[in-house]
Protein backbone atom coordinates (compact mmCIF):
# COMPACT_ATOMS: atom_id res chain seq x y z
CA UNK A 1 0.00 0.00 0.00
CA UNK A 2 1.36 3.37 -0.90
CA UNK A 3 2.17 5.90 1.78
CA UNK A 4 -0.18 8.83 2.23
CA UNK A 5 -1.22 11.10 5.09
CA UNK A 6 -3.87 8.56 6.06
CA UNK A 7 -1.58 5.53 6.19
CA UNK A 8 1.34 7.31 7.83
CA UNK A 9 2.45 6.25 11.33
CA UNK A 10 0.66 8.49 13.84
CA UNK A 11 3.59 8.48 16.26
CA UNK A 12 5.82 11.54 16.26
CA UNK A 13 9.51 10.63 16.46
CA UNK A 14 10.91 14.12 15.95
CA UNK A 15 9.01 16.55 18.11
CA UNK A 16 9.64 19.68 20.12
CA UNK A 17 12.81 20.47 18.20
CA UNK A 18 14.26 23.96 17.98
CA UNK A 19 14.37 24.36 14.20
CA UNK A 20 13.31 27.72 12.77
CA UNK A 21 9.61 28.10 11.99
CA UNK A 22 8.83 26.67 8.57
CA UNK A 23 11.97 24.52 8.40
CA UNK A 24 11.99 22.15 5.41
CA UNK A 25 14.74 19.94 6.83
CA UNK A 26 12.86 19.16 10.02
CA UNK A 27 9.78 18.29 7.97
CA UNK A 28 11.83 15.79 5.98
CA UNK A 29 13.30 14.17 9.12
CA UNK A 30 9.94 14.02 10.85
CA UNK A 31 8.16 12.28 8.00
CA UNK A 32 10.98 9.90 7.06
CA UNK A 33 11.04 8.63 10.65
CA UNK A 34 7.28 8.12 10.46
CA UNK A 35 7.79 5.91 7.41
CA UNK A 36 10.66 3.92 8.92
CA UNK A 37 9.04 3.53 12.34
CA UNK A 38 10.28 3.21 15.89
CA UNK A 39 13.15 0.88 15.11
CA UNK A 40 14.90 3.40 12.89
CA UNK A 41 18.33 4.37 14.18
CA UNK A 42 19.04 7.90 13.04
CA UNK A 43 22.53 9.26 12.47
CA UNK A 44 22.93 13.01 12.20
CA UNK A 45 26.22 14.76 11.54
CA UNK A 46 26.95 18.35 12.48
CA UNK A 47 24.24 20.41 10.85
CA UNK A 48 20.88 21.97 11.52
CA UNK A 49 19.08 18.79 12.48
CA UNK A 50 21.60 17.77 15.12
CA UNK A 51 21.78 21.33 16.43
CA UNK A 52 18.00 21.55 16.85
CA UNK A 53 17.39 18.00 17.99
CA UNK A 54 19.98 17.44 20.69
CA UNK A 55 20.22 20.20 23.31
CA UNK A 56 21.07 18.40 26.53
CA UNK A 57 18.94 17.52 28.42
CA UNK A 58 16.45 18.06 25.63
CA UNK A 59 16.34 15.11 23.19
CA UNK A 60 13.75 15.59 20.51
CA UNK A 61 14.01 12.12 18.99
CA UNK A 62 11.73 9.39 20.33
CA UNK A 63 13.72 6.72 18.51
CA UNK A 64 17.43 5.99 18.74
CA UNK A 65 19.45 8.87 17.38
CA UNK A 66 23.10 9.79 17.48
CA UNK A 67 25.31 12.63 16.32
CA UNK A 68 28.21 11.60 14.11
CA UNK A 69 31.30 13.48 13.05
CA UNK A 70 30.67 15.88 10.19
CA UNK A 71 32.50 13.70 7.70
CA UNK A 72 31.35 10.38 9.10
CA UNK A 73 27.58 10.04 8.62
CA UNK A 74 27.86 7.10 6.27
CA UNK A 75 30.68 5.40 8.16
CA UNK A 76 28.73 5.58 11.40
CA UNK A 77 25.75 4.08 9.58
CA UNK A 78 28.03 1.28 8.42
CA UNK A 79 29.11 0.65 12.00
CA UNK A 80 25.59 0.70 13.38
CA UNK A 81 24.35 -1.71 10.73
CA UNK A 82 27.29 -4.06 11.30
CA UNK A 83 26.91 -3.86 15.08
CA UNK A 84 23.22 -4.71 15.08
CA UNK A 85 23.79 -7.50 12.56
CA UNK A 86 26.53 -8.99 14.72
CA UNK A 87 24.20 -8.95 17.74
CA UNK A 88 21.54 -10.75 15.76
CA UNK A 89 19.09 -7.83 15.70
CA UNK A 90 17.26 -7.75 12.39
CA UNK A 91 14.31 -5.43 12.82
CA UNK A 92 15.92 -2.01 12.44
CA UNK A 93 16.81 0.55 9.79
CA UNK A 94 20.01 2.56 9.89
CA UNK A 95 19.17 5.95 8.43
CA UNK A 96 21.36 9.03 8.11
CA UNK A 97 20.19 12.61 7.73
CA UNK A 98 22.93 14.87 6.45
CA UNK A 99 22.66 18.34 5.00
CA UNK A 100 23.94 19.35 1.60
CA UNK A 101 27.36 20.34 2.94
CA UNK A 102 27.60 17.20 5.05
CA UNK A 103 26.85 15.14 1.95
CA UNK A 104 28.32 16.78 -1.12
CA UNK A 105 31.40 18.34 0.47
CA UNK A 106 32.46 17.01 3.85
CA UNK A 107 30.80 13.59 3.94
CA UNK A 108 31.22 12.54 0.32
CA UNK A 109 34.18 10.25 0.96
CA UNK A 110 32.42 8.28 3.70
CA UNK A 111 29.28 8.06 1.57
CA UNK A 112 31.25 6.85 -1.43
CA UNK A 113 32.92 4.22 0.75
CA UNK A 114 29.61 2.99 2.13
CA UNK A 115 28.13 2.67 -1.36
CA UNK A 116 31.27 0.85 -2.49
CA UNK A 117 30.82 -1.67 0.34
CA UNK A 118 27.07 -1.75 -0.40
CA UNK A 119 26.20 -1.51 3.29
CA UNK A 120 22.52 -1.91 4.06
CA UNK A 121 21.75 1.70 5.01
CA UNK A 122 19.55 4.60 3.96
CA UNK A 123 21.23 7.95 3.46
CA UNK A 124 18.99 11.00 3.23
CA UNK A 125 20.51 14.25 2.06
CA UNK A 126 18.23 17.15 3.01
CA UNK A 127 19.37 19.83 0.64
CA UNK A 128 18.78 23.42 1.72
CA UNK A 129 21.49 24.60 -0.66
CA UNK A 130 24.03 26.08 1.79
CA UNK A 131 25.56 25.61 5.23
CA UNK A 132 22.53 27.12 6.95
CA UNK A 133 23.34 26.03 10.50
CA UNK A 134 26.50 28.13 10.70
CA UNK A 135 24.94 31.17 9.07
CA UNK A 136 24.55 30.52 5.34
CA UNK A 137 27.90 29.70 3.74
CA UNK A 138 28.18 28.31 0.23
CA UNK A 139 28.26 24.53 -0.11
CA UNK A 140 28.84 22.34 -3.14
CA UNK A 141 25.08 22.23 -3.63
CA UNK A 142 24.49 25.99 -3.59
CA UNK A 143 23.05 26.90 -6.99
CA UNK A 144 24.51 29.41 -9.42
CA UNK A 145 23.79 33.02 -8.50
CA UNK A 146 22.75 32.40 -4.89
CA UNK A 147 23.96 34.94 -2.36
CA UNK A 148 25.58 33.47 0.74
CA UNK A 149 27.95 35.02 3.28
CA UNK A 150 30.90 33.47 1.44
CA UNK A 151 29.57 34.28 -2.03
CA UNK A 152 28.28 37.82 -1.54
CA UNK A 153 26.53 39.68 -4.33
CA UNK A 154 28.43 42.74 -5.50
CA UNK A 155 28.55 44.76 -8.66
CA UNK A 156 31.18 42.49 -10.26
CA UNK A 157 30.25 39.06 -9.01
CA UNK A 158 26.60 38.18 -8.55
CA UNK A 159 26.64 35.59 -5.80
CA UNK A 160 27.80 32.03 -6.35
CA UNK A 161 29.75 31.64 -9.59
CA UNK A 162 29.58 27.83 -9.72
CA UNK A 163 26.63 25.59 -10.54
CA UNK A 164 25.12 23.07 -8.14
CA UNK A 165 27.09 19.84 -7.86
CA UNK A 166 25.31 16.95 -9.51
CA UNK A 167 25.10 14.82 -6.39
CA UNK A 168 22.36 12.45 -7.56
CA UNK A 169 24.31 11.38 -10.62
CA UNK A 170 27.57 11.19 -8.65
CA UNK A 171 25.89 8.70 -6.33
CA UNK A 172 24.26 6.84 -9.22
CA UNK A 173 27.67 6.55 -10.89
CA UNK A 174 28.61 4.12 -8.09
CA UNK A 175 25.89 1.88 -9.50
CA UNK A 176 24.07 2.10 -6.18
CA UNK A 177 21.06 -0.26 -5.71
CA UNK A 178 18.68 2.66 -5.27
CA UNK A 179 18.94 6.43 -5.46
CA UNK A 180 16.21 9.01 -5.82
CA UNK A 181 15.57 12.73 -5.81
CA UNK A 182 12.59 14.31 -4.13
CA UNK A 183 11.27 17.50 -2.59
CA UNK A 184 9.40 18.14 0.64
CA UNK A 185 6.85 19.97 -1.51
CA UNK A 186 5.64 16.69 -3.03
CA UNK A 187 5.52 14.68 0.14
CA UNK A 188 3.73 11.57 -1.15
CA UNK A 189 6.33 11.09 -3.87
CA UNK A 190 9.13 11.55 -1.33
CA UNK A 191 7.71 9.23 1.31
CA UNK A 192 6.93 6.49 -1.19
CA UNK A 193 10.54 6.63 -2.34
CA UNK A 194 11.65 6.29 1.29
CA UNK A 195 9.35 3.31 1.73
CA UNK A 196 10.64 1.73 -1.46
CA UNK A 197 14.22 2.31 -0.30
CA UNK A 198 13.50 0.67 3.06
CA UNK A 199 12.66 -2.61 1.30
CA UNK A 200 15.78 -2.71 -0.88
CA UNK A 201 18.92 -4.50 0.27
CA UNK A 202 22.11 -2.45 0.01
CA UNK A 203 22.88 1.24 0.09
CA UNK A 204 20.07 3.66 -0.65
CA UNK A 205 20.42 7.39 -1.23
CA UNK A 206 17.61 9.93 -1.34
CA UNK A 207 18.27 13.56 -2.13
CA UNK A 208 15.43 15.77 -0.93
CA UNK A 209 15.10 19.50 -1.48
CA UNK A 210 14.25 21.12 1.85
CA UNK A 211 13.89 24.90 1.61
CA UNK A 212 15.29 27.03 4.42
CA UNK A 213 13.22 30.22 4.86
CA UNK A 214 16.06 31.85 6.80
CA UNK A 215 18.72 31.17 4.19
CA UNK A 216 16.59 31.52 1.08
CA UNK A 217 14.95 34.72 2.19
CA UNK A 218 11.34 33.62 1.86
CA UNK A 219 8.42 33.96 4.31
CA UNK A 220 8.25 31.05 6.77
CA UNK A 221 4.85 30.04 5.41
CA UNK A 222 6.25 29.63 1.87
CA UNK A 223 8.52 26.61 2.42
CA UNK A 224 6.18 24.16 0.69
CA UNK A 225 5.39 26.55 -2.16
CA UNK A 226 9.11 27.03 -2.85
CA UNK A 227 9.72 23.29 -2.63
CA UNK A 228 7.02 22.73 -5.25
CA UNK A 229 7.99 25.59 -7.50
CA UNK A 230 11.63 24.46 -7.80
CA UNK A 231 10.31 21.28 -9.43
CA UNK A 232 7.58 22.99 -11.44
CA UNK A 233 10.03 25.46 -12.98
CA UNK A 234 12.48 22.68 -13.86
CA UNK A 235 15.41 23.67 -11.65
CA UNK A 236 15.01 20.37 -9.82
CA UNK A 237 13.83 17.02 -11.11
CA UNK A 238 12.13 14.06 -9.47
CA UNK A 239 13.88 10.89 -10.55
CA UNK A 240 15.02 7.44 -9.48
CA UNK A 241 18.04 5.30 -10.23
CA UNK A 242 17.43 1.60 -9.99
CA UNK A 243 18.59 -1.55 -11.80
CA UNK A 244 21.35 0.44 -13.51
CA UNK A 245 18.86 2.85 -15.06
CA UNK A 246 17.65 6.38 -14.55
CA UNK A 247 13.93 7.01 -14.56
CA UNK A 248 12.01 10.28 -14.28
CA UNK A 249 9.21 10.24 -11.71
CA UNK A 250 7.74 13.32 -13.27
CA UNK A 251 8.31 14.72 -16.75
CA UNK A 252 6.60 18.12 -16.94
CA UNK A 253 5.40 19.09 -20.40
CA UNK A 254 5.80 22.75 -19.63
CA UNK A 255 7.79 24.58 -17.02
CA UNK A 256 6.70 27.53 -14.96
CA UNK A 257 8.86 30.65 -15.08
CA UNK A 258 12.36 30.36 -13.60
CA UNK A 259 12.36 34.12 -13.08
CA UNK A 260 9.21 33.98 -10.92
CA UNK A 261 10.80 31.29 -8.76
CA UNK A 262 14.07 33.19 -8.34
CA UNK A 263 12.57 36.64 -7.76
CA UNK A 264 10.62 35.45 -4.73
CA UNK A 265 13.83 34.66 -2.86
CA UNK A 266 16.07 37.26 -1.25
CA UNK A 267 19.18 35.19 -2.04
CA UNK A 268 18.54 35.76 -5.78
CA UNK A 269 17.31 39.34 -5.48
CA UNK A 270 20.45 40.83 -7.08
CA UNK A 271 20.35 38.69 -10.25
CA UNK A 272 20.30 40.52 -13.56
CA UNK A 273 18.24 39.44 -16.56
CA UNK A 274 21.43 37.95 -18.09
CA UNK A 275 22.03 35.88 -14.95
CA UNK A 276 18.50 34.55 -15.13
CA UNK A 277 19.02 33.71 -18.79
CA UNK A 278 22.14 31.70 -17.85
CA UNK A 279 20.09 29.78 -15.28
CA UNK A 280 17.21 29.20 -17.70
CA UNK A 281 19.57 28.03 -20.44
CA UNK A 282 21.33 25.63 -18.10
CA UNK A 283 17.94 24.25 -17.07
CA UNK A 284 17.00 23.65 -20.70
CA UNK A 285 20.33 22.00 -21.38
CA UNK A 286 19.94 19.74 -18.36
CA UNK A 287 16.46 18.66 -19.42
CA UNK A 288 17.64 18.04 -22.95
CA UNK A 289 20.28 15.71 -21.50
CA UNK A 290 17.77 14.01 -19.19
CA UNK A 291 15.22 13.39 -21.90
CA UNK A 292 17.83 12.11 -24.30
CA UNK A 293 19.62 9.76 -21.90
CA UNK A 294 17.12 8.70 -19.23
CA UNK A 295 14.09 6.51 -19.69
CA UNK B 1 1.38 6.84 21.18
CA UNK B 2 5.11 7.39 20.91
CA UNK B 3 6.09 11.05 21.08
CA UNK B 4 8.68 13.14 22.95
CA UNK B 5 7.09 14.63 26.07
CA UNK B 6 7.89 17.43 28.49
CA UNK B 7 9.46 16.18 31.73
CA UNK B 8 10.61 17.82 34.89
CA UNK B 9 13.59 20.07 34.32
CA UNK B 10 16.18 18.95 36.81
CA UNK B 11 19.32 20.87 37.53
CA UNK B 12 21.77 18.69 35.69
CA UNK B 13 25.29 19.03 37.03
CA UNK B 14 28.46 18.02 35.27
CA UNK B 15 28.20 14.64 36.96
CA UNK B 16 24.88 14.02 35.18
CA UNK B 17 26.10 14.84 31.69
CA UNK B 18 26.33 11.55 29.82
CA UNK B 19 29.92 10.58 29.12
CA UNK B 20 28.94 8.60 26.07
CA UNK B 21 26.27 9.49 23.57
CA UNK B 22 23.31 7.97 25.35
CA UNK B 23 20.47 9.81 27.00
CA UNK B 24 16.77 9.15 27.41
CA UNK B 25 14.94 9.47 24.09
CA UNK B 26 12.07 11.91 23.68
CA UNK B 27 13.07 13.98 26.71
CA UNK B 28 11.80 17.54 26.42
CA UNK B 29 12.25 20.25 29.03
CA UNK B 30 10.92 23.34 27.27
CA UNK B 31 8.08 24.30 24.94
CA UNK B 32 8.26 26.41 21.77
CA UNK B 33 5.06 28.38 22.11
CA UNK B 34 6.91 31.61 22.92
CA UNK B 35 8.34 31.68 19.38
CA UNK B 36 5.01 32.61 17.86
CA UNK B 37 3.70 36.01 16.87
CA UNK B 38 0.72 34.57 15.00
CA UNK B 39 -1.22 31.39 15.71
CA UNK B 40 -3.22 29.05 13.48
CA UNK B 41 -6.86 28.65 14.42
CA UNK B 42 -8.94 25.80 12.98
CA UNK B 43 -12.48 26.49 11.85
CA UNK B 44 -13.98 23.07 12.55
CA UNK B 45 -17.00 23.78 10.35
CA UNK B 46 -14.77 24.09 7.30
CA UNK B 47 -12.22 21.40 8.23
CA UNK B 48 -12.77 18.20 6.22
CA UNK B 49 -10.04 16.17 7.90
CA UNK B 50 -7.96 15.80 4.71
CA UNK B 51 -4.77 15.67 6.82
CA UNK B 52 -2.68 17.86 4.53
CA UNK B 53 -1.81 20.22 7.41
CA UNK B 54 -0.77 17.21 9.46
CA UNK B 55 1.38 15.92 6.60
CA UNK B 56 3.19 19.21 5.97
CA UNK B 57 3.64 20.57 9.52
CA UNK B 58 7.43 20.77 10.14
CA UNK B 59 6.86 20.48 13.88
CA UNK B 60 4.27 17.71 13.78
CA UNK B 61 1.97 19.64 16.09
CA UNK B 62 -1.23 18.87 14.19
CA UNK B 63 -3.15 15.70 14.83
CA UNK B 64 -6.51 14.69 13.42
CA UNK B 65 -9.06 13.91 16.10
CA UNK B 66 -12.61 12.97 15.16
CA UNK B 67 -11.85 13.99 11.59
CA UNK B 68 -10.82 17.54 12.54
CA UNK B 69 -7.38 19.14 12.84
CA UNK B 70 -6.25 19.79 16.41
CA UNK B 71 -3.17 21.91 17.12
CA UNK B 72 -0.73 21.47 20.01
CA UNK B 73 -0.07 25.11 20.85
CA UNK B 74 2.76 24.23 23.22
CA UNK B 75 4.97 23.37 20.25
CA UNK B 76 3.45 25.30 17.32
CA UNK B 77 5.87 27.98 16.07
CA UNK B 78 3.25 29.80 14.01
CA UNK B 79 4.92 29.36 10.61
CA UNK B 80 1.58 29.30 8.80
CA UNK B 81 2.34 26.41 6.44
CA UNK B 82 -0.88 24.68 7.57
CA UNK B 83 -2.93 27.74 6.75
CA UNK B 84 -1.46 27.96 3.24
CA UNK B 85 -1.73 24.24 2.51
CA UNK B 86 -5.38 24.05 3.63
CA UNK B 87 -7.56 23.84 0.52
CA UNK B 88 -10.93 24.47 2.20
CA UNK B 89 -9.41 27.49 3.97
CA UNK B 90 -10.24 26.12 7.40
CA UNK B 91 -7.10 27.40 9.13
CA UNK B 92 -6.75 31.12 9.74
CA UNK B 93 -3.80 32.91 11.31
CA UNK B 94 -4.52 35.20 14.24
CA UNK B 95 -2.23 37.62 16.00
CA UNK B 96 -0.97 36.47 19.40
CA UNK B 97 -1.86 38.79 22.22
Amino acid sequence: MSISAKTLDKNEYFYGHKACAGCGGSLAVRNVLKVLGKNAVAVLPAGCMSAVGFNFPQLCFANNAIISTFAGTASMLTGIEAGFRRRGIKDFTAVGFAGDGGTADIGIQALSGAIDRNDNIIYICYDNEAYMNTGIQKSGLTPFGAKTTTTPAGSNIHGNIRPKKNMFEIVAAHDIPYAATATVGYMNDFLNKVEKASKIQGTKYIHVIAPCPTGWGIPVSDTIDAAREIVDCGLWYLAEYENHEFKLSRDPKTFTSVEDYLRKQARFKHLTDEDIKIITDSRDKKWEFIRKNWN
Amino acid sequence: MIKPTVREKKNFGFADVPEDTSFEAGYLVSVNSGWRSIRPVVNTDKCIGCMQCYLYCPDGVISIQENKAVIDYDFCKGCGICSKICKPGAIGMERER
